[in-house]
């Protein structure tokens, strides 16, 4: 565990996903295009036979408020069937566990969790839901979840391509290459792939095997009711217990372990996540997840180059991209590996492994860490609840950014162009001129909805975790009462409006408030965004061409993508430092000040 | 310009200043702030804190009175800043438009009751004017109103609008039919019909565009607004958020207070972007003024700004990049002749002769050669230019010279049954042609002597302006009716980027159409009744105050002083607006870093002893902390209100590189500045408590 070997795999990640990305994100561009590709002669009969089933006309060119009404509609129909489900779990087969239907508030929170591809579990999977539900509610989510974002994307840049036209394509069609030409086949072969290294894909029933060591534990004595019983001075009453076999859940692991990953959901199948042995095996299958997680949003760039005609201009964003990860990751490894004072008090040196799978390492898990806060994905390795406060406030700050480093498929960089074009706006001014982005004038709509898009997470964080300071009840949920559980609640809205999904763990989200305030920040925080992209698409659809002269900004050379990525960091910290100061910094300061 | 500077006022006059004092507490009306709403939320702060003031005098805040009520003045000082920084930008022009409003008052009218010259008048007072009727002025008159003269020529003076007081002649028909409102004859008498009614007349417009009473923000300004109020929305969030944040970790840790409601206003006023918030309304007005100043009126702050991005410049070749004449430049000899002989005949061809051109041949030949008095004829028979033998010359003692293009003046020798045509003639027209001059063959009798060179004279540092324009990105295309040889020989000389030469009205819309088509922004410069088509499909059109009506009513910008190249300056200033505009914002923002540095840890202090590390600057005290940042947000919009009135300098070089150069500027230097600032007032701070 050498700083050579952590580079030499750090950037072999990087290289590997730039070698991919581009063949990969010029591949969808033809696929959004309607061009022929290498899997044409397969897909495109049944992409002709389900159309034709469902009777879509993909020539019929929707407006953008009829693609955004098609978007919602669809939503809503997948929500109330995953509602449904949940609720309906007992009466469904493949429910081996006999697990019975979920409270309402946390159904709820589950089906909005899923279609706003947050993927925020406030439940155990293993304990809570059925194969049926896991595979035909959750694992089809993960699919249409991922392809709704990735096809308003494609609606964007299809406005920043088109001229003085009303439309912005079909939802339809677009909704559905996306699961056929991207996110089915890659699937196939990422779930094979993880068969191989060890991953399970089962229907059996969970299997009880005895423990070679039998094991005693405290366990807290219920009452009638069911509830934990208190003592005198408040603490729970408990009672010795001895345990001799444990149970082992089994699944369809890998089907949803792959989409998991490529669509950015990030829902484990088991509440430990990606650090469970049967969703990821091996270290390889670790760095393949972390490439799962990257991919489709690195190479989005790719298609947007190429749909707009100059594939510089998807590499500068790209670039930006790049440089803000290696960043994030490089401030979160410094800081593991410096570890904290109380652990070298201990005696414990080489790095801050607590909450970290040791299969994976200190490397294997940062990495991971940051590729999932990064994108919206919210799968983990690692708590992030026992990072360093230093290193917990990377994950923290990557996923208040926006989730625009990658981001989520389709969203990330949707929200990445609404940040070019505020900073178009501001450098157009600063250099004399009406300012213009990819040939299209911005202008009072393009600034309103551009501030939607960046700004309505960050809004709905912070209304809500100041609401949750002030609830007695959301302040008990938290493991760590302090800077460090403030930290806790500002991660859980923070994950759940910008629709991550990753928790920092330690705060009990299954209450109503948690559900329920929840619920209304990912709803708020997916389609407020999406349909303001949408609007924007549809304007800037309408808009004549602005030939670029000299005096013409150049948005695909070093100056801009440098002032695109201090107007990131600005709107970031500008938005965040106080909230910021109260949790992860002060717990710095404190815990620095120990020594 | 020299005849205006002595009329304008600097903009820190002290009496404009003393106006302007005045009209920013008179600004101070809600009901006024409304247009620019974050300042408008700056205010509703400043109200508050005068409420914990008042809380804090009775004991009921745990604030010593002393520090709130500080907070309070300096915020109410930071509105009233940015009211007098508006106020101020008006100041100049509303001295102007009270000035131009007498002119306007008080005038009576002589109405026809028809075209007719001759018809029976009735007085009638100015303001019961309407279109279509008419009008006649006489010598010593006001015009009543705008119109076009359909009858007789005037000299008329136009300072009341113009500032210019050399008269101008305005006669019916061509281009210089056109007379505005409140001007006066010298001398003459004209039909005016009118073509504007009373409050919509060019005096009247230009009255209000002044005042600002109609001035609507541009959708560029209204774009950057909406950045601004949500920027200010999020750090209302912001600060409404530490409230719930701080409450829970006062509880959490047990020790000190929740921030207070005036530490909270007092973050919340210095992170919103106030500085860029209150300077904007000037940064726009000013900038029409900048361009009053130069006797050009824009119809719309749209307009200036659309010329900021134009990348087309369509001119006229005639008066704009060359001097309105051809000028004599070189006597070529031909045949046997020497220069001498061939200047004298030029001379004598020439002396009847009052076109500009034929002044320049004789001032030419006098200069080269010194010719005086005894080589002039007394006296001759003066043969005008005719369509039918384009020729012009004299005719003394017996001989007739001549002088007129190649092929006319050799069928005048032919016609003279003359046969000794030189035969290095047709060379020596060839080349100058080519060279995109006009040859002019003078001969006496059937002797041909020479050719006169005559040359479109190519304004001296012009290729410069265009130089500057290129760098900008702005491509420049020179119009004009030559044939393309000469027009390609001017272009080259000039160095425009192309031309378009024979060109007629068709060709003139054409060229706009398919440039825009392209995507390009468009600008032309034009006088005519010709021009109005092209003028009026242009993104940027500005007309010549000398031009035609149409001419007038087509454009978006007018230029009293009929100068052309004033359309460079108007591209400066509209860039200069946007530039100072991303400039501020850029710098207002930046400023915000520092000011957390202070505010932050001077308001959780008491909470978390461990934030002081983050007290970088070493602030004396919390409150003093807290009061620097808002004095130093207070006092920055005065420091920056010349840059706001003046614009930022602009200097023509690539996009990037400016970008560049402002972001270092005014990005670090925003970041930078605040730090040294607020430090500096708490030093001064520290002095008194």
């Amino acid at each position: 565990m050498t700083l050579p070997n952590d580079l030499f795999q750090f950037f072999g990640l990087l290289g590997a996903l730039l070698l991919l990305a581009r063949p990969f994100g010029t591949f969808m561009s033809r696929v959004y295009n309607g061009e022929r590709t290498i899997l044409s002669p397969i897909l495109t009969p049944c992409e002709n036979l389900f159309y034709r089933i469902c009777g879509v006309d993909r020539t019929d060119e929707m407006s953008w408020q009829r693609y955004a009404l098609a978007m919602l509609l669809f939503n809503l129909v997948f929500f109330l069937t995953l509602l449904g489900m949940l609720l309906a779990q007992p009466v469904l087969p493949f429910n081996p566990q006999g697990l019975p239907d979920l409270s309402w508030p946390l159904a709820l929170n589950t089906a909005v969790s899923f279609i706003t591809n947050t993927n925020w579990q406030n439940y155990s999977g293993e304990s809570t839901l059925s194969y049926f539900t896991q595979v035909v509610g959750l694992t089809v989510h993960n699919f249409v979840s991922a392809a709704s974002g990735m096809a308003i994307v494609i609606a964007l840049i299809r406005g920043f391509v088109r001229r003085t036209t009303a439309t912005i394509g079909n939802f339809w069609v677009d909704l559905t290459r996306s699961v056929l030409y991207i996110l089915l086949p890659l699937s196939l072969v990422a779930a094979v792939f993880l068969v191989s290294q060890g991953a399970i894909q089962n229907f059996s029933d969970y299997k009880t095997v005895p423990l070679t060591q039998s094991l005693s534990y405290d366990k807290p004595k219920l009452n009638a009711m069911g509830s934990p019983m208190l003592d005198q001075a408040g603490k729970p009453l408990t009672e010795k217990a001895i345990a001799k076999e444990a149970t082992i859940p089994m699944g369809p692991v890998a089907s949803q372990e792959a989409i998991k990953e490529l669509g950015t959901n990030g829902g484990g199948f088991f509440n430990a996540n990606s650090a469970h042995p049967f969703e990821n095996p091996t270290p390889l299958s670790n760095f393949m997840e972390i490439l799962l997680i990257l991919l489709i949003p690195a190479a989005l760039t790719r298609t947007f180059g190429v749909m707009v005609g100059n594939p510089r201009q998807g590499r500068a964003l790209l670039g930006v991209m790049l440089f803000l990860f290696i960043a994030a990751f490089a401030v979160l490894h410094w800081s593991e590996l410096a570890s904290t004072p109380m652990l070298h008090h201990l005696g414990l040196i080489g790095g801050n492994l607590e909450g970290k799978e040791l299969r994976f390492g200190l490397l294997g898990s940062n990495m991971f860490s940051v590729a999932t806060t990064a994108t919206s994905c919210g799968a983990v390795t690692a708590m992030h609840d026992s990072l360093t406060p230093l290193g917990g406030l990377v994950p923290l700050s990557l996923i208040l950014l926006g989730e625009i480093i990658f981001g989520g498929v389709g969203s990330g960089l949707y929200t990445m162009l609404a940040f070019a074009i505020i900073a178009v706006f501001v450098s157009g001014l600063m250099i004399g001129r009406t300012p213009e982005y990819l040939g299209k004038k911005i202008e009072v709509r393009e600034m309103w909805m551009s501030i939607v898009i960046i700004l309505i997470s960050g809004i709905v964080v912070l209304i809500s975790s100041g609401l949750a300071m002030i609830t007695p009840s959301a302040t008990a949920s938290m493991a760590n009462p302090g800077a460090h559980g403030l930290s806790e609640v500002l991660y859980a809205f923070a994950s759940m409006a910008n629709n991550n999904g990753s928790a920092f763990t330690g705060l009990t989200g299954n209450t109503n408030f948690y559900n329920l305030l929840g619920a209304l920040a990912m709803l708020i925080g997916r389609y407020v965004p999406a349909i303001a992209v949408l609007a924007m698409a549809g304007g800037l659809a309408e808009k004549k061409y602005v030939s670029p002269s000299l005096g013409t900004l150049p948005t695909d050379q070093f100056p801009f993508a440098f002032w695109l990525t201090i107007v990131i960091l600005i709107v970031g910290a500008l938005t965040f430092f106080p909230a910021l100061a109260l949790g992860p910094i002060v717990e710095h300061l404190s815990m620095t000040g120990v020594n | 310009m020299s005849k205006h500077l002595s009329e304008q006022k600097s903009i820190f006059d002290a009496a404009l200043l003393r106006a302007a004092l005045v009209e920013a507490v008179k600004k101070l009306d809600p009901r006024s702030l409304w247009r620019n709403p974050v300042m408008l939320c700056i205010e509703i702060a400043s109200c508050i804190t005068v409420i914990t003031f008042i809380m804090s005098l009775t004991g009921a805040g745990r604030e010593p009175a002393w520090f709130t009520g500080q907070v309070s003045v300096w915020l109410w000082l930071t509105v009233l800043f940015a009211t007098f920084a508006e106020a101020l930008a008006e100041g100049r022009g509303k001295a102007r438009a009270a000035s131009l409003r007498k002119s306007r008052t008080d005038v009576v009218a002589k109405r026809l009751a028809s075209a007719d010259p001759g018809g029976t008048t009735t007085t009638v007072n100015a303001s019961q004017l309407r279109k279509g009727e008419h009008i006649l002025a006489e010598t010593n008159e006001v015009i009543a109103g705008d119109g076009e003269i359909i009858h007789g020529a005037a000299l008329v003076n136009e300072s009341a609008v113009t500032g210019e007081s050399a008269p101008v002649v305005r006669e019916s028909g061509g281009d210089r039919s056109a007379v505005t409102g409140g001007t006066t004859v010298v001398s003459g008498s004209v039909v005016i019909r009118i073509t504007a009614d009373p409050g919509e007349t060019f005096l009247d417009r230009m009255i209000s565009l002044i005042e600002g009473a109609k001035r609507r923000k541009t959708p560029n300004e209204v774009a950057l607004e909406v950045l601004l109020i949500a920027l200010t929305l999020v750090f209302l969030l912001v600060c409404a958020n530490i409230y719930p944040l701080s409450i829970y970790s006062v509880a959490a840790t047990g020790l000190g207070h929740p921030v207070s409601l005036t530490v909270l206003v007092a973050l919340f006023v210095c992170l919103a972007p106030t500085t860029i918030a209150a300077l904007l309304p000037a940064i726009g007005i000013a900038g029409m003024d900048r361009l009053f100043q130069k006797n050009v009126i824009a119809l719309s702050g749209r307009a200036i700004e659309a010329a900021g991005d134009v990348n087309i410049l369509l001119l006229d070749k005639t008066g704009t990049i060359t001097y309105g004449n051809r000028e004599a430049v070189e006597f070529i000899p031909v045949g046997n002749h020497s220069e001498r002989e061939m200047a004298e005949a030029a001379l004598i061809a020439s002396l009847a002769d009052e076109t500009p051109e034929g002044r320049s041949i004789v001032t030419l030949a006098r200069q080269r050669f010194k010719l005086d008095q005894q080589v002039m004829p007394i006296d001759g028979e003066p043969v005008e230019f005719s369509a039918g033998t384009r020729l012009s010359g004299l005719n003394t003692a017996g001989k007739q010279y001549r002088k007129g293009a190649a092929d006319s003046l050799v069928a005048f020798v032919h016609g003279l049954e003359g046969e000794s045509i030189p035969s290095d003639l047709a060379q020596v027209v060839d080349r100058v042609a080519r060279a995109g001059a006009t040859p002019l063959v003078v001969c006496c009798g059937t002797e041909i002597f020479g050719v006169v060179n005559l040359k479109d004279i190519v304004k001296t540092g012009i290729q410069e302006r265009f130089c500057q324009l290129r760098a900008m990105g702005i491509k420049t295309v020179m119009i004009t009716g030559d044939n393309p040889l000469t027009a390609a020989a001017i272009a080259a000389e000039a160095q425009v980027d192309d031309f378009l030469a024979q060109a007629t009205p068709e060709d003139k819309l054409r060229l706009i159409k398919e440039s825009q088509e392209a995507g390009f922004m468009v600008a032309m410069t034009g006088d005519g009744t010709n021009d109005a088509p092209a003028l009026a499909q242009a993104d940027v059109a500005v007309a010549m105050n000398t031009g035609t009506q149409a001419a007038r009513e087509a454009a978006n910008i007018i230029d009293l002083d009929s100068n052309p190249t004033k359309l460079l300056d108007i591209v400066e200033v509209g860039k200069q607006i946007l530039m100072t505009r991303g400039n501020l914002t850029t710098f207002s923002i930046s400023n915000d870093i520092a000011k957390y540095f202070a505010i932050i840890p001077a308001a959780l202090l008491s909470i978390y002893p461990q934030l002081g590390a983050l007290n970088v600057m070493r602030l004396a005290s919390p409150q003093s902390a807290i009061l620097s940042a808002v004095i130093f947000n207070a006092l920055v919009i005065p420091f920056l209100v010349p840059l706001a009135l003046k614009g930022t300098k602009f200097r023509p070089m690539p996009a990037e590189k400016l970008l560049i150069s402002n972001l270092m500027v005014y990005g670090v230097g925003g970041i930078i500045v605040p730090f040294v600032g607020i430090k500096a007032i708490d030093l001064v701070i520290g002095l008194f408590v």
